[in-house]
């Protein structure tokens, strides 16, 4: 029998739950080069923000057990730039709507990118990143404060007019709190987790790899931590949820829906094998099959009964 | 890109720490790229320029300086890898007179190179740099494509002094170097108009993750995709 890999996220129709997370798939047309594009659920484009950035000195990666850290930095053209020449460019290869993810060091650089984004019809919702551990001064702090951050959801959601996710932070004592703070700030859903804050040092050098001294941990050691934190933030707040951390397989996307993900965002995996989305994407159907699974909506949380 | 399933024919020391890997089934590819390996036990793959490709033999010097490329040099014949090919911008063959400049494990890529310009009908001549006489290799293999002077910074072998030092008296209308960032600066600043290829730390290796993005005066470029080959004019040093 055909399997139903469809979902849905605010309102909108995915084929499949698959979408590569940001930062891993840059702004995707590069991967049109590759495979036909078009199978993917959606996409949460790299990192915006309102100006353009260079990131980080280099160093921005260091390897771990079933992982890695990244301090990328948020580097990014800038929105303008972004909507402009590399979405009209992602438009000739991807035809589904995507997820613009947005960066920001303050409430009102927030406001400016996110609100960017109004007019743009490629983009179905706005993915707000409270949580990049590797920008100065910004984005953690939204991230880790349950207050701080509603206030920032609150004055962004006044300006934009397409549905806010929210991306958390695993870095907190509890994620709950956080979720319930960013739905109290009238966020429409929330993605998680972002990278878990992470240091390696060269012993040879006896200095931290990392040019910045830590970065973001992610990759399949991360994914227990996902799973058990989308399992709590599903059983805390009626907002559908994105689960990102650590997947890499068809079992892993059944497994994080099973938790209570309603769509699944893959990340590190896309960078240790491009092919990674295409291979999970067609590996579902057989999964499936295996676990007696008819149609994909009918798992979500089905473990937080 | 193609990701494709390679089979190691030999892995072979040629000095204390750099080996050489013969790996069957590989594509064509040019001189100045590179290719991602996965190694068993490791999450991120390894990046390794190509010192050699033809007829679906891909020749790689590998040098231990991890955990991951001491398991890849001690990987047994015979061993399947998961490896990605052809990535990065190759060099570019335009030279009359070229210098090929290399430095340490810096000096691999530039054998492909040599033997692509031979095979165009021009002789290079090249400078292989390296801290002492152990640690040489390759020299004689090089010495059939080109022209070679081997530098050592003790003088233990060759010339006295460093890679870019013994270049500047040898004539040639365009360089291409390879080695350590302090090599490559000097080169760039020295032996006029170039091609440098850089190395860097990488999440992926085909441009996705902007790890190794580095400022050069046409803006941010990545060194995996629009490199790791640049103008030495190119990159702000």
């Amino acid at each position: 029998m055909v399997r139903d890999l469809g979902t849905s996220l605010l309102g909108h129709d995915l084929k499949n739950p698959v979408i590569p997370a940001s930062g891993t798939f840059g702004f995707g047309w590069e991967f049109a080069e590759y495979y036909d594009i078009d199978i993917l659920g959606s996409m949460s484009l790299k990192g915006t923000t309102a100006e353009a950035r260079y990131g980080n000195p280099l160093p921005r990666i260091a390897e771990c057990t079933a992982g890695l850290i990244n301090a990328i930095g948020l580097q990014n053209p800038g929105v303008k730039a972004v909507i402009e020449e590399e979405i009209p460019r992602l438009s000739r290869v991807y035809h589904d709507k995507v997820i613009a993810n947005v960066g920001g060091h303050s409430v009102e650089e927030y406001v400016m990118t996110a609100s960017a984004f109004n007019t743009c019809d490629k983009v179905f919702a706005v993915e707000l990143n409270i949580s990049c551990p590797n920008v100065k001064g910004g984005g953690m702090a939204f991230g880790t404060d349950p207050e701080i951050a509603k206030n920032l959801v609150y004055e962004v959601k006044k300006s934009v007019t397409k549905p806010l996710i929210v991306k958390l932070s695993p870095n907190v004592t509890s994620i709950a709190d956080m979720a319930r703070a960013v739905a109290d700030g009238g966020a429409d859903a929330v993605s998680l987790i972002n990278t878990l804050v992470g240091m390696r040092i060269d012993l040879r050098t006896r200095k931290p790899v990392i040019s910045v001294r830590t970065g973001g941990f992610s990759g399949p050691a991360v994914f227990p931590v996902a799973v058990r934190m989308v399992s709590e933030v599903a059983r805390a707040v009626s907002l559908p949820v994105v689960g990102i951390g650590g997947v890499s397989s068809a079992r892993d996307v059944i497994e994080m829906m099973m938790a209570g993900a309603c769509a699944v965002q893959v990340g590190a995996a896309n960078l240790v094998d491009p092919f990674a989305c295409k291979r999970i994407i067609e590996e579902l159907p057989s999964v499936m099959e295996e676990l007696n699974i008819n149609s994909l909506k009918e798992i979500i949380g089905v473990a937080n009964a | 890109m193609r990701q494709q399933t390679l089979t190691l024919l030999s892995c072979r020391s040629l000095n204390a720490s750099v080996y050489e890997l013969i790996l069957a089934g590989a594509e064509e590819m040019r001189a100045g790229q590179f290719v991602e390996l996965s190694v068993p036990g490791f999450y991120l793959r390894r990046p390794i320029s190509v010192a050699d490709s033809e007829e679906g033999r891909l020749t790689l010097l590998v040098k231990e300086v991890g955990e991951g490329t001491k398991k890849l040099c001690t990987l047994q014949e015979g061993a399947r890898l998961d490896v990605l090919t052809s990535l990065g911008r190759g060099f570019d063959l335009s030279a009359r007179s070229p210098l090929l400049v290399g430095g340490g494990i810096g000096c691999a890529p530039l054998y492909k190179l040599a033997k692509d310009f031979v095979a165009a009908g021009v002789r290079p001549r090249a400078v292989l740099g390296f801290r002492n006489a152990e640690e040489i290799y390759y020299a004689e293999e090089f010495a059939r494509y080109c022209d070679v002077t081997v530098a050592t910074d003790d003088g233990s072998r060759g010339v006295k002094g460093n890679a870019v030092s013994v270049a500047e008296g040898i004539p040639h209308d365009r360089f291409y170097a390879c080695g350590p960032q302090i090599m490559l600066r000097a080169a760039a600043q020295k032996l006029g108009e170039g091609e440098v290829s850089l190395e860097a730390r990488m999440g992926c290796g085909f441009g996705a993750c902007m790890g190794c993005s580095i400022v050069t005066v046409n803006g941010y470029a990545r060194v995996c995709k629009e490199g790791p080959v640049f103008d030495a004019k190119e990159v702000v040093w």
